[in-house]
């Protein structure tokens, strides 16, 4: 790679952390996101596995998971449109931050956000007797699964429209499946086989596939394949959110 | 300024579906020239501006900023510009502060630098104590202040100022204006400027370019502009007594116009027609008041380029003759 090359690469990664950095004061750390990040998976999980004397090291790696994907996944598909209806968007595409460093800003700051209020079950968690036994696996679990949900969430974004509205219901309606057939709440080996056919293709199953390993739990799928699986979810979704974001340029006023 | 160009455009076309947005327009800026760029809405104005930033692609030809193509090297042009959008559109959950170092951020200011000149700019606009003011507290005028310092956090070679003034009070307007051209003056900065304000156009820039239904139909030099239209040249008198018949002290089919104490008479030769009215005028023992002859307004300059010169100017009635 040419020096220029190089420098020029610095320049989009500075860009795409100090979007980051907006995104983080703009739209996340604000009590009721910090909050609701919190409360909602652990309330949705435990509403679920209440009464069903769910043991400890499956609920755990349970709500950590559904606390990850909540919350990497929950901020990303309002940034863009929130941006666009505020006509700042317009800003940042003409400032020298390319579409890549725009994209990779917003997927760094759900990312973050994600990572940071999983490590809150987490504690939880290890306070209340359940054991780390692959630490490895664990942060892995946790990394890469912020990337590929903080991925998702900037694919939902990318649709042209200005009414975050039309986007939470896209949210949604993508999310919750992914839940149920992600091993979270019920386990594999228990699903019906439309379902153990389908879980391979939400990028939470692999998450939660890590976290669990990294509780002490079995794994469902090969741990190569979890990482690869992760990073293949989140190359494709960043790849395709780039994509759409192409072509609607191509078609806006 | 000189006579190097910062933009160039060729064969600039911008398609939205069937329609033709922009239309092969081509045109080159010198560095250091304040351009104004004038059309009727929709006339294609905002489109070229987002063009030459790099907010949309165009459909056919190019342009070059700061000697970087808009299509092939779209990041390293937009390195050299600041931009003004249309619409105000800082950060508002945003402070003052936080607005412009976001910008003097996304464009590599160093950290010393940005806080000097951000310090400098908020000074300059009366904005230095609003540092902490969220965005969403501004009013439009002071939101549109900050839109300007963030634009020029940066240094820009060329600012691209997209209706600065639309909707502003006198004053803040006036602020604007101001540095805008102090700005021009001082740091050679090459300005890109839509209005549907034709008088500050005419102050403001150096040229003016006149896009109609995506077409570029005109451009040239304020001065230029007035001159090229010999039919909307005048002559202004009026008289001592206001019962005076224009008719009766001009052999002419000329379009005459009345002003509130005098007459307009436009004509393709103002000095012949002044000297007529004058000797007229005397030999008939008629006393004139005052008499000019005039080169057309800016406005009157693009009325007539964009096909509406028939519309009378606001504050005047077309008279009858006699």
């Amino acid at each position: 790679m040419s020096a220029d090359a190089l420098h020029r690469l610095r320049r989009q990664a500075h860009a795409a952390y100090v979007i980051a950095k907006k995104d983080a004061i703009i739209y996340y750390l604000k009590p009721p996101v910090i909050s609701f990040g919190i409360v909602f998976p652990l309330f949705f999980y435990l509403a679920f596995a209440a009464g069903r004397s769910v043991p400890t090291g499956t609920m755990v790696p349970g709500i950590v998971a559904m606390a990850l994907f909540f919350t990497a996944s929950a901020i990303g598909p309002l940034v863009t449109p929130w941006e666009r209806q505020a006509r700042t968007f317009e800003r940042l595409v003409t400032s020298p931050a390319s579409l890549e460093a725009i994209l990779c800003g917003d997927v760094l700051a759900g990312m973050a956000f994600g990572a940071l209020l999983s490590l809150v079950p987490l504690l939880l968690g290890i306070c209340l007797a359940a054991h780390v036994a692959n630490a490895g696996c664990l942060s892995l679990g946790i990394t890469l699964g912020a990337l590929a949900f903080s991925a998702m969430g900037v694919l939902m974004a990318a649709p042209p429209t200005n009414a975050p509205s039309q986007i939470m219901m896209l949210s949604s309606l993508v999310r919750l499946p992914l839940i149920f057939i992600s091993g979270v709440f019920v386990p594999h080996a228990d699903m019906p086989a439309w379902g153990q056919w389908l879980s391979p293709l939400s990028p939470l199953s692999y998450s939660a596939d890590l976290i669990r390993v990294g509780f002490g739990g079995a794994a469902y799928f090969p741990v190569p394949l979890d990482i690869a699986a992760l990073i293949g979810f989140a190359a494709l979704f960043l790849a395709t959110a780039r994509f759409i974001h192409r072509v609607t340029r191509d078609k806006a006023r | 300024m000189s006579a190097e160009p910062i933009i160039e455009a060729e064969g600039l076309t911008r398609h939205y579906g069937q329609r033709v947005a922009v239309d092969h327009i081509g045109f080159s800026i010198s560095r250091g020239e304040v351009f104004g760029f004038l059309g009727p809405n929709g006339a294609g104005k905002s489109t070229t501006v987002r063009m030459l930033t790099g907010y949309i692609p165009p459909t056919s030809g190019t342009a070059r900023v700061a000697g970087c193509d808009i299509v092939a090297e779209p990041v390293s042009a937009r390195q050299h510009i600041g931009v003004v959008p249309e619409e105000a559109s800082a950060y508002a959950d945003l402070s003052v502060w936080q607005n412009i170092m976001l910008m003097g951020e996304l464009h590599s200011v160093p950290r010393r630098r940005r806080t000097e000149r951000g310090a400098e700019l908020t000074e300059l606009f009366a904005l230095a104590d609003r540092h902490n003011q969220k965005g969403r507290d501004l009013s439009k005028g002071l939101r549109q202040r900050l839109m300007l310092c963030m634009a020029l956090v940066s240094d820009p070679e060329i600012l691209f100022l997209d209706e600065p003034t639309t909707g502003l009070d006198v004053a803040s307007s006036h602020v604007i204006r101001d540095i805008v051209t102090r700005m021009n003056r001082e740091r050679d900065m090459t300005v890109f400027v839509t209005t549907h304000n034709i008088e500050e156009a005419g102050d403001l820039c150096h040229r003016v370019g006149i896009i109609d239904q995506g077409r570029l139909v005109a451009i040239d030099t304020p001065q230029a502009l007035r001159g090229s239209i010999d039919a909307r040249r005048s002559v202004e008198v009026r008289f001592a007594d206001r019962m005076v018949v224009i008719s009766d002290l001009i052999d002419t089919n000329a379009e005459i116009v009345r002003l509130a104490d005098g007459f307009r008479i436009y004509t393709a030769q103002p000095g012949r027609l002044a000297q007529e009215v004058a000797t007229r005028a005397t030999n008939r023992g008629i006393e004139i008041a005052s008499l000019n002859t005039l080169t057309p307004s800016l406005e009157e300059v693009f009325l007539h380029i964009t096909a509406r010169a028939g519309a009378p100017a606001p504050g005047r009635v077309r008279a009858d003759v006699g």
